[in-house]
């Protein structure tokens, strides 16, 4: 099925996460992964989301979400004009003999080894999911103790910001 | 000025919204506010129905104190957790100062675009904590903009495919009622000469009695209508959802037809169904501009007139009189109390009261659709009656249903709210037994409720007036003697028992496959 990505614009306020994952389970929607953070705006968070499903379905994830009054704006973002990453933390089994070849993979990957005891590194990599799974099969060779993976996070490439997304009049909160 | 406390400001704040009458039902949390309110009237509220059939409305629930949220006190409900799905949107007050902006917000978002419940629960401390108030003029809600007009471009081709059209049927929903749109829809239909069937939330918004009205269409509407549909080339669908119980099966819906839907939810356009051309915008302001852009034509739709009109009289809804039928109550109520108001309960007795009573004007049929909500019709009437003080308000009610909230007796009987109860009783479950009968090899399973309750005493017990009728020569005498005696009232009328609701769509069929049932 096809996967799409949709970035959301939300009020920044208690709850809201709970509204859109409540829709989405109620009206049969798949998330296929969900990232949440607060923008340049404190009073806006943006809600990365991959669902899959048909052009039927799109229609009805991006209307629904969009009757949600704490939602302020959705954008559909294609490979092409956006960019996009995911990222993982792998920890991954070593001995003395082993260190090294975990290092070479880490070097060829862009990957950074970010803690190191005697018997495990944790890896950091970022990038596409066909890149954190082609490093996962690789170290797993010596044994993936845990494993923790972000879901996708996307930007449009034009150099807009958030606040840009909204319509100009209903930008800012009037002062009382 | 000086400072004032949230349960003041509420009070305040619903004064500023011109709200005459609050209903409902005092509990610890809520105390703060029943001190400020001393003498409402009270009433049960049905939150998930609102939901589902776009009704505005705002609830207002009581909390237990902030320190207490989340620590499983006493009494201590996630209501705005529970009403999540079931509301437009919800708010938990966490500061007595947002408290007006809420409430203004509250009913701006109850009332505006597809209207829907919002409920605001405030915990008891919020109530007591103080502010100085001043009610806000302005609404700023960044993420909620309710669509305004409907869009030109659209409405050109709409109009185009009606133009073209020699068997046009006008498919109309609650929509029309809610945008007060009645009126525009009758220009249309008269314009162009389309027939006009109306689903039940859309009851009242075309004249039943109208030589251009087909009546309700799908599960168990008029034949007629669902011919109509089946045969016709386009349908113009104003404020519905295309919801399963009048499309039967989809794909073989209207499968001749262009399909025009104009709808103020862009979310209910394709939800269902395919559409050709989808206008987005007010129900009123669309056929307005519609009615504009084809007033010049010159409608060719006599053949496909006179085909519905030999169906009309080919099919008509009909039933055998022999004993005491419910049919013949609704007909009976129908032809003494043409401009009542009509609420009904679910099941059998809203089918039949929605196929023989024949409204004429908007808002005079009241009815849980979507959810089919048992127990509603008799808080409804109730809400009318106070609403609508001089009308006669009937409750067409089943002996199942009914029981959901007999309770609202003391209601009406504390608060004189005259409105008469009409029980359709046959000792069953009845739309359930029918399923029973046609479908479960007539195995009653948890359907017979014969004997369960004596209606009469019940309403003496309660100070009300008990009535029965078992002969059809007496509905008559003993619905005048109900209405005249201007008091509430429960007539129990004692119907043939394994009465079915005819025609009848068995579900996943499609509507031109309709039966007459026995």
């Amino acid at each position: 099925m096809k996967k799409h990505t949709l970035s959301v614009l939300v009020e920044n306020k208690p709850g809201v996460l709970a509204r859109i994952s409540g829709l989405f389970s109620r009206r049969g929607f798949n998330i296929e992964s969900l990232a949440v953070g607060v923008t340049e705006e404190t009073s806006i968070s943006r809600i990365t989301i991959v669902v899959s499903g048909d052009d039927a379905v799109l229609e009805q994830v991006k209307k629904q979400l969009n009757k949600l009054i704490d939602v302020i704006h959705i954008a559909e973002l294609s490979p092409y004009d956006s960019v996009s990453r995911e990222l993982a933390l792998i920890k991954v089994e070593v001995d003395t003999t082993t260190r090294s070849m975990v290092m070479q993979i880490v070097d060829v990957f862009r990957a950074r080894i970010i803690d190191v005891a005697t018997d495990s590194l944790i890896v950091e990599v970022t990038g596409s999911k066909g890149k954190i799974a082609s490093i996962q099969r690789l170290l797993s060779q010596f044994g993936i103790k845990e494993m923790v993976r972000t879901g996708k996070v996307a930007l449009h490439r034009m150099s807009k910001t958030a606040a840009d997304t909204i319509p100009e009049k209903l930008q800012k909160p009037e002062e009382e | 000025m000086a400072e004032i406390t949230g349960a003041e400001a509420l009070i305040e704040s619903l004064e500023n919204e011109n709200v005459e009458v609050i209903f409902g039902y005092p509990g610890g949390s809520v105390l703060p506010i029943y001190d400020e309110l001393y003498d409402a009237d009270i009433r049960h509220v049905l939150i998930a129905t609102a939901y589902m059939d776009s009704v505005p409305l705002v609830a207002i629930t009581g909390q237990v104190p902030r320190p207490l949220i989340g620590g499983d006190a006493f009494q201590e409900a996630d209501i705005t957790g529970i009403t999540l799905p079931i509301t437009k949107h919800n708010y938990l007050v966490k500061d007595v100062h947002d408290l007006p902006r809420i409430i203004k917000e509250a009913f701006y978002i109850a009332s505006t675009g597809r209207p829907g419940p919002v409920l605001i629960d405030i915990p008891k401390d919020v109530t007591t904590d103080t502010l100085d108030f001043t009610y806000p003029q302005k609404i700023n809600l960044r993420g909620y903009i309710p669509p305004k007009s409907a869009d030109v471009k659209h409405l050109r081709e709409a109009a185009q495919l009606i133009l073209k059209s020699e068997r046009p049927v006008i498919y109309a929903g609650g929509g029309i009622i809610i945008s007060d749109a009645a009126g525009e829809l009758l220009s249309l239909a008269e314009t162009i000469m389309a027939p006009v069937t109306t689903t039940l939330m859309g009851k009242g918004a075309f004249p039943d009695n109208h030589p251009l009205s087909i009546g309700m269409p799908g599960m168990h509407g008029t034949k007629y209508a669902n011919y109509a549909i089946q045969e016709s080339d386009i349908v113009i669908a104003v404020g519905v959802r295309f919801d399963d119980r009048v499309t039967g099966k989809l794909e073989s819906f209207a499968p001749n037809a262009k399909i025009i839907h104009i709808d103020i939810d862009p979310a209910e356009i394709r939800k269902n169904i395919r559409v050709d051309v989808s206008i987005v915008g007010d129900a009123k302001t669309a056929l307005l501009r519609l009615i504009g852009l084809v007033k010049e034509s010159q409608p060719r739709t006599d053949p496909w007139l006179d085909r519905i009109n030999k169906w009309k009289q080919e099919f008509p809804l009909q039933y055998k009189k022999d004993g005491l039928k419910p049919q013949y109550v609704v007909e009976s109520i129908c032809e003494l109390y043409p401009d009542a108001i009509i609420t009904t309960e679910v099941g059998q007795n809203q089918m039949w009261a929605a196929q023989y009573f024949r409204c004429t004007r908007p808002r005079t049929f009241i009815s849980s659709g979507g959810l089919g909500t048992m127990g509603y019709g008799f808080p409804a009437a109730i809400g009318a009656k106070v609403g609508v003080p001089d009308a006669t308000v009937i409750d067409i009610a089943g002996d199942g249903s009914f029981q959901m909230n007999s309770q609202e007796l003391a209601t009406t009987v504390q608060n004189n709210v005259p409105v008469v109860v009409a029980i359709l009783n046959n000792g069953y479950l009845g739309m359930v037994r029918q399923w029973q009968e046609l479908f479960f090899e007539q195995r009653y399973s948890a359907t017979i409720i014969e004997d369960s309750v004596d209606f009469v005493k019940l309403a003496e017990a309660y100070g009300a007036l008990g009535l029965r009728v078992e002969r059809p020569e007496d509905v008559k005498p003993t619905l005048k003697e109900a209405v005249g005696s201007c008091k509430p009232c429960i007539i129990d009328f004692i119907v043939e028992r394994t009465e079915n609701v005819s025609p009848m769509v068995p579900a996943g069929a499609a509507i031109n496959e309709i039966l007459d049932l026995e």
